[in-house]
């Protein structure tokens, strides 16, 4: 199996606090993979760095098999031009635990944007697209919708039909449910279930260790902006190694 | 107006840009014509022929100031060029009220920066915009009223001359008031439209159009009226 992404030692600072301290791991194509950690261990930062939304200060990371927002010329990294970097992250959708739909479209809108105004789809192609990513999500019926008339689940879920219309070949999830009520989590989950289960390669950070454990193929445990532990889920969840991995644990579940 | 608000935007725009040299000479631009009154502006615009007496842009353009600068010309610069300082901080208002989780999800979808602000950012900015807008429009049309200090003959002006020939200058003058009164009122009912065009989304539901109004009480008088009818 291919990696789908590869981080090289990657560091990021804010200023000068180092939030990323060295960051390698693998990602491997199909997998789903889980990051899990305390509050403000760079989880949030490491995965918007896989898709330039951060810049990062050292090291290299490659999404299928290619650095994201730089070009490498001999020993040194060039950042590229924003509609290059925007061209790259086509390939990556990304679930915020906000969501972040556009409230100004509706549901179908929503989903259909993109390729319109990146792909060049026609509307119609676009549109029976998106209805059918809509039903995907168990939400044919809520098309014409504004964001404000969803439950906090439908809207999420409208965001991973959203992502997956780009068709990409990577999926950032971060702490997709964190926002929701609790009846709600597991229509969101569902939803990435099938997901997962279609071959789509997935890095979730999630505080659902239950998914962690069902869905998950490998699993990181990150504090303090460096990787602590990492291996398969129910190994890493059911015999942590490490002390911080312990105490984080005994925390959570 | 179309000057202002075209200005506006782009000014607002480069003033929120990340490049140190736009977003100076954005806000140069602001303090100069914010900072003066609209006026002075006016007359010195008007007057520059006394200190350049030619207007000289290389092969393109060769006149004297005055000819140049008719009092049309100056009217259009001198208001334009004031109220874009003034939209500007408008429009800057209205884009940062956008949350900047929208720019990041239009960004991970691959969307450009011109896209984004394009097709996400300034809508949604739109219903912060609009109201001051409004305030803006009607201000702009009683201001044109100063003009005729350059000697363009706007409404203001035009009613005192008719009055003056006609031998009726109260007349007219009330006639003057109340065409100002029915253009921002023209105005008003588009900005009231437009609102509600910017409204979408943000509600559960849209509030009605006054017409629509008038429609849902005639259907229910008429309802009424034919219920009562049946049963008579
Ligand atoms: N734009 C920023 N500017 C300055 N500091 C930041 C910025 N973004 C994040 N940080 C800091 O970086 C650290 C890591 O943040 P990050 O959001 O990656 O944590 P996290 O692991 O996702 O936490 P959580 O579980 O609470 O979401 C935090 O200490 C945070 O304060
Ligand atoms: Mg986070």
């Amino acid at each position: 199996m291919t990696a789908m992404v590869k981080a090289e030692g990657v560091h990021k600072s804010f200023g000068p606090v180092e939030v990323l301290k060295g960051i390698d791991l693998e990602v491997k194509s199909g997998e789903v993979f889980c990051l899990i950690g305390p509050s403000g261990s760079g989880k949030s930062t490491f995965l918007r760095c896989i898709n330039h939304l951060e810049k990062i200060n050292a090291g290299r990371l490659y999404v299928d098999g290619e650095l994201v927002g730089y070009r490498q010329k001999g020993d040194k990294l060039y950042e590229l031009k924003d509609s290059e970097v925007a061209v790259k992250r086509r390939d990556i959708g990304m679930v915020f635990q906000r969501f972040n739909l556009f409230p100004h479209m509706t549901a179908v809108e929503n989903v259909m944007e993109a390729p319109v105004q990146v792909k060049g789809v026609s509307k119609s192609q676009a549109r029976t697209r998106a209805q059918e990513l809509l039903d995907r999500v168990g939400l044919a019926d809520k098309a014409g919708n504004y964001p404000s008339q969803l439950s906090g689940g439908q809207q999420q879920r409208v965001a991973i039909a959203r992502a997956l219309a780009m068709d990409p070949k990577l999926m950032l999830f971060d702490e997709p449910t964190s926002a929701l009520d609790p009846e709600l989590v597991g229509d969101v989950l569902d939803v990435m279930r099938d997901l997962a289960e279609s071959g789509m390669t997935m890095i979730v950070v999630t505080h659902e260790m239950g998914f962690a454990r069902e869905v998950g193929d490998s699993l990181v445990f990150m504090d303090g902006g460096v990787v602590v532990e990492s291996g398969h889920p129910r190994e890493v969840l059911t015999n942590p190694q490490h002390e911080r991995t312990k105490s984080f644990l005994s925390k959570v579940l | 107006m179309a000057i202002g608000i075209v200005g506006g935007v782009l000014l607002a725009v480069m003033r929120l840009s990340k490049n140190p040299v736009t977003s100076s000479i954005a806000w140069f631009y602001i303090w100069f014509f914010r900072g003066t009154p609209v006026l002075v502006q006016l007359i010195v615009w008007f007057n520059l022929g006394l200190v350049f007496e030619y207007i000289n842009l290389g092969p393109f353009y060769k006149d004297e100031w005055s000819d140049f600068m008719t009092p049309f010309l100056t009217a259009l610069l001198g208001l334009g060029l004031n109220e874009a300082a003034y939209m500007a901080e408008i429009c800057r208002a209205g884009l940062l009220s956008v949350d900047e989780g929208q720019t990041e999800a239009s960004h991970a979808l691959g969307m450009s920066h011109a896209k984004t602000l394009r097709r996400i950012v300034i809508p949604q900015a739109m219903r912060v915009i609009v109201p001051p807008t409004g305030n803006e429009v009607i201000n702009m049309l009683k201001t044109t009223s100063l003009v005729s200090v350059v000697q363009y003959p706007e409404l203001l002006r035009a009613a005192q001359d008719i009055g003056q020939t006609s031998g009726a200058p109260a007349e007219m003058l009330f006639l003057a008031a109340a065409w100002y009164l029915l253009l921002t009122s023209v105005f008003s009912v588009g900005q009231y439209y437009l609102e509600r065009y910017y409204a979408r989304g943000s509600s559960r539901s849209l509030p009605a159009t006054p017409f629509q109004k008038i429609k849902a009480n005639v259907l229910s008088l008429s309802n009424r009226s034919s219920t009562t009818g049946g049963t008579a």
